[in-house]
């Protein structure tokens, strides 16, 4: 774990750079590290962020079935809005956990 | 006379029968199992039996042998649960109950794939999840000539999520020794960053892959099969080609969940993470896969769960709060191949680490690192499981929640 400072705010980050603590997260903070990774952030991208959000919050699991399931957006959107792996770097824009198996 | 009904007579539901028939007053307290099906599987056996490691009968005896006389074993459908009515709809029966434990575990779902199920499966697919399946790849593998051996997950959560990887490992020394190895090439497909996504795992045991020589390709989400080019295709066309397709299809809960109006899109069913009460009904609990609970779906975890679930249903029949108790606990063999095996002792926060187990510093098992003797474990369990584990009798030295004596926490993340 460390510190790293995104938008003006210091949080605390994974080794892979996701937020240890979601209640860190704000708008900007998803912008810029969605610019990292080359994603310009659209409202259609902040309603899913949102819905992943709200997911966690409730402690259930994230698929991307259950994205697809949402009735913001079936998979093929998800993958346009966040190419080459939507969980992965929308869980990590969202500020919340990567999602990661057992070992 | 009150009654507690348990669905599902799996290694959760039969191992909460013993605990609770040795607990609860004869004269107070009827219990009931209910499970269709006659033949109990020993599942972790599925991993082993298309290496031809284990034979058919060594994974198989019969349920009942299992379930204590005082026990009374219905084997029939179940076809609803009416939890506002408290009563279970069975084939052509109906159960009253006052206290529910439902048990009823994970099954894969092929058809949630588009093309799995196809002219290809069970010819050139196959999965290892089912007895039948793991016995026609083994069929399969005693003739197959050799090609692309694409080892595939389809989407989390699976029921023991490393078996996949125990898959692969061992199909590089199951080819080996025949001979056959440089004519295979084996692929492993995973919709996660990696085949290890825990950082302490991906430091210490990247090097297998390597070592083994097979390939990864991650952050694969799987939208069909494509049966005439042999195909598996993702969500971006991305397309992995195969001779031979190893798939841990969708896994989800069983039907009966969703028709009774219990779960969650997958069919698992909401559950309180340390207490296993159900969250939308106090007087039904819930145990090993069936729960949605961010343990792994594994025997070892129902094994550690029934303990806890056992004192908070004494505890809810007296009318004491619950223990909130459950920490995740999982406790796991993986198989490296070359007789080799891991272990991993871990939790909902705590990683696997580097260790000895169960006695620090003695072991003899150790944690996180390759040993012939955790190989050796592995097969031994097989006969604490049908001897000690479905009887509800505790493993020595190993406790409900994990403990932290001879866990050494000396992994550094990779810069």
């Amino acid at each position: 774990m460390s510190v790293k400072t995104i938008a003006g705010v210091a949080v605390n980050v994974s080794e892979d750079g996701y937020l240890e603590d979601m209640n860190q997260w704000n708008e900007e903070i998803a912008k810029e590290i969605a610019s990292e990774i080359g994603i310009e952030l659209t409202p259609k991208h902040f309603e899913v962020l949102n819905y992943l959000r709200e997911k966690t919050k409730a402690k259930e699991s994230l698929t991307i079935r259950g994205v697809g399931k949402s009735g913001i957006v079936d998979i093929k959107e998800l993958y346009k809005l966040f190419p080459k792996g939507p969980l992965k770097f929308s869980s990590k824009i969202a500020g919340i956990p990567k999602p990661t198996s057992c070992i | 006379m009150k009654n507690l009904l348990i669905l599902g007579a799996g290694t959760a539901g039969t191992m909460m029968a013993n605990h609770l028939r040795h607990k609860l007053y004869k004269d107070k307290w009827n219990i009931t199992i209910v499970d269709q099906y006659k033949t109990h599987y020993y599942q972790p056996g599925f991993l082993f039996l298309p290496f031809d490691t284990y034979t058919e009968k060594q994974v198989k005896k019969v349920g009942k042998k299992f379930i204590p006389k005082d026990v009374n074993y219905i084997q029939k459908k179940i076809e609803q649960i009416y939890p506002e009515e408290n009563k279970v709809q069975l084939e052509d029966e109906t159960l009253y109950y006052d206290i529910l434990i439902v048990a009823t575990g994970s099954k894969i779902a092929p058809e949630e794939t588009e093309g799995l199920i196809g002219p290809l499966w069970k010819k050139d697919i196959f999965d290892f999840y089912t007895f039948e399946g793991s016995l026609a790849l083994r069929n399969k593998l005693r003739e197959w000539e050799g090609g692309k051996l694409v080892v595939h997950i389809t989407e989390m959560p699976i029921k023991c999520p490393v078996a996949p990887l125990e898959f692969a490992f061992l199909a590089d020394s199951y080819f080996r020794e025949k001979g056959m190895r440089d004519k295979v090439e084996i692929s492993y497909v995973t919709p996660l960053t990696g085949a290890f996504t825990k950082p302490t795992c991906s430091t210490a045991l990247s090097y297998l892959l390597k070592e083994k020589g097979i390939h990864m390709e991650s952050d694969f989400a799987i939208e069909h099969v494509d049966n005439d080019k042999k195909e598996i295709v993702d969500y971006e066309d991305r397309r992995i080609p195969f001779d031979l397709l190893v798939t841990i299809p969708t896994n989800m809960g069983d039907a009966v969940i969703e028709k009774s109006g219990l779960g969650d899109d997958l069919n698992f069913i909401p559950t309180d993470h340390n207490t296993l009460q159900s969250l939308a009904h106090e007087n039904i609990f819930v145990i090993g896969d069936a729960t949605n609970v961010p343990a792994s779906k594994a025997g070892s975890v129902a094994h550690f769960e029934a303990e806890t679930l056992t004192d908070n249903i004494l505890l809810y029949i007296d009318g004491y709060p619950l223990k909130k108790e459950f920490d995740g606990h999982a406790n796991c063999f993986i198989e490296t191949g070359n007789k080799k095996a891991l272990l991993i002792d871990f939790n909902y926060v705590t990683e696997p680490v580097h260790g000895t187990f169960p006695f620090s510093k003695i072991g003899p098992l150790k944690l996180l690192k390759e040993s012939v003797f955790n190989h050796w474990g592995k097969l031994a369990f097989r006969w604490i499981y049908w001897n000690m584990l479905l009887k509800g009798i505790a493993i020595p030295f190993v406790s409900r929640n994990m403990s932290f004596k001879g866990k050494v926490f000396d992994i550094k993340p990779e810069k």
